[in-house]
């Protein structure tokens, strides 16, 4: 696992994808930070609530994560390179685990110029730092899940374009879940299910500071099972 | 070392290798010999635990490749047809890598380092795999298959591509090591496998059609002797004229080629030379003899001898 982990760091920094990610991620969290803490239109200028940031960042982080997800094991098969991890004494898990904790370890490194951000605000008026991990943390969360379903995609394609914008999509469409759907079936055991399902309602929990368990568990228990699928597929595929 | 047990390979309808069985003990170099397609790749890719077998059981050093894989793969060096080799690295950063993904217990520097004086890329070992010729990525796909020295190595196809020193090279490394490991490689050219092996195994189908040295092999197929001439004058006749020499078996013709000429394949009884006959006969009537060659058995040749002694010469 740690020789996959640290080959998928390297390869994030060996190309472009990495840099391209890493500068949208920054380059938005500081146009967020600027626009409603520094200068704030809406909320008034020197406003110190970074929530809004976090906001913000939810659905560039779902639209970005498809671009890291989409070559991990798309290109290993393209190239023929997964005889190589598959035929090694390391266990699918392993190899999985190691691709999922790199991609997170990036997302993680994009995100984290909202610390900087709070150490700013926290040079004018104190700054609640559980609200700011309770936000990072929830983004993680959703930032995790997104690459878990990306890992899984990336698993059925040999083609890595194929494999970003199927990922693409299933972020959209996560985005928008509830802005399309709610409206359009008014049948209640539909909407409960859509609410259920919902990322962006149980992330403004978040970044209203809340940490509830069940959504931790939501996201964790997804995030789980997207991995176990991908597992199952590379399993699968040895006796097809 | 390691032995295959009734193996068998369905991909929906398609059996792809058909109940294969054999052994390979430790100091042995057993070359798989078959055409495009006749499940060599399969074998080996289930050998090396990347595909299942649909029936069959594969044990490498005694660990089962289904029931303790971790066990059985680190006892096997595996270089697949195609190397598997991430071109965005160097040499150096990709031995790294495989050394730290095979959890081999030698000591990194020394170990490396030997491997790369065996397959002879200490010059290129610097540089990204993607800017090397084929030769040279061949053998980093060799060194990624010697880390941790296994016993047991399989080598699917490993001159493919290379020129002819470099073929040679290969050859005699693969003889080297097969003095300490077990080795298994593929090819579908037969001298190549009978260069290096000491037993040859012939599928083709999916089956097992031989299983001998290379030695009984090649005594069994010069039973047969064949000759192609190339003879110009009237085709009939020509065939005809050939056909009454003492000792010609069967005449065939091949091909017309120019205008008058002709090529004919002759199959001689054994032990008969009729080279001087042929050239005398032909000169009285002044048919003029325009080549004349022994024609090697081909592996096509091998495998419709074999396959026909094999179906008790049904086909």
């Amino acid at each position: 696992m740690r020789a996959i982990f640290k080959r998928e760091m390297r390869t994030f920094f060996t190309n472009p994808v990495g840099y391209i990610v890493l500068a949208v991620l920054f380059g938005f969290s500081g146009w967020f930070f600027y626009n409603n803490n520094l200068v704030g239109s809406e909320y008034g200028m020197g406003n110190p609530d970074l929530s809004h940031v976090f906001m913000n960042l939810f659905e560039i982080v779902l639209m970005a994560v498809p671009f890291l997800t989409m070559r991990l094991f798309s290109e290993e098969r393209q190239r023929k390179t997964d005889q190589a991890l598959l035929t090694a004494p390391v266990s699918l898990t392993g190899i999985v685990a190691g691709k999922f904790l790199a991609t997170l370890l990036l997302l993680f490194i994009g995100l984290s110029l909202t610390f900087v951000f709070a150490i700013v605000v926290s040079t004018q008026v104190s700054v609640d730092w559980m609200v700011f991990f309770g936000n990072f943390f929830g983004l993680m969360l959703v930032g995790g899940l997104m690459i878990a379903v990306g890992l899984f995609i990336s698993t059925l394609t040999e083609s890595q374009f194929v494999s970003a914008i199927v990922t693409l999509a299933i972020s959209i469409i996560l985005i928008f879940l509830e802005q399309i759907s709610l409206p359009l079936f008014d049948v209640e055991w539909i909407q409960s299910i859509i609410k259920f399902l919902s990322l962006s309602s149980r992330y403004s929990d978040f970044t209203a500071g809340l940490v509830y368990f069940d959504n931790v568990i939501f996201f964790l228990s997804f995030q789980a099972l997207f991995l176990f699928l991908t597992v199952r597929v590379l399993d699968r595929r040895r006796w097809n | 070392m390691i032995e295959v047990k009734n193996l068998t390979k369905r991909y929906g309808n398609h059996c792809a290798v058909d109940g294969i069985s054999f052994q390979a003990g430790e100091g042995e170099i057993l070359g798989f010999l078959g055409p495009n397609g006749a499940g060599k790749s399969t074998t080996m890719n289930i050998l090396t635990g990347y595909l299942s077998a649909t029936d069959g059981t594969v044990t490498i050093n005694g660990y089962d490749i289904l029931e303790q894989p971790n066990k059985a793969k680190s006892n096997i060096g595996y270089l697949p047809e195609q190397p598997p080799l991430y071109k965005d690295m160097t040499v150096k950063e990709y031995l790294d890598f495989m050394y730290d993904l095979k959890k081999c217990p030698l000591p990194r520097k020394r170990h490396l380092a030997e491997i790369c004086k065996v397959t002879k890329i200490e010059e290129v070992y610097g540089r990204l795999i993607k800017n090397l010729s084929k030769g040279y990525q061949q053998r980093v796909g060799m060194a990624q298959a010697l880390i941790g020295n296994p016993p047991v190595l399989v080598l699917d196809e490993p001159t493919v591509g290379l020129d002819p020193k470099q073929v040679i090279e290969i050859r005699s490394l693969i003889k080297t090591l097969g003095k300490h490991h077990t080795v298994i490689l593929s090819s579908h050219i037969l001298s190549e496998i009978e260069a290096v092996a000491d037993r040859i195994v012939i599928i083709n189908n999916g089956k097992i059609v031989a299983d001998d040295t290379a030695e009984n092999l090649s005594n069994a197929m010069s039973e047969d002797r064949r000759m192609l001439v190339s003879v110009a004058g009237p085709e009939k006749e020509v065939s005809n004229l050939i056909a009454g020499i003492n000792g010609v078996e069967r005449v065939t013709i091949m091909a017309n080629k120019a205008t008058g000429v002709s090529d004919y394949a002759i199959t001689i009884a054994e032990g008969v030379d009729i080279r001087r006959e042929l050239f005398s006969r032909l000169a009285k009537r002044d048919w003029p003899l325009l080549s004349s060659k022994s024609l090697a058995m081909t592996l096509e040749d091998i495998f419709i001898h074999i396959t026909v002694r094999e179906n008790g010469g049904r086909r």
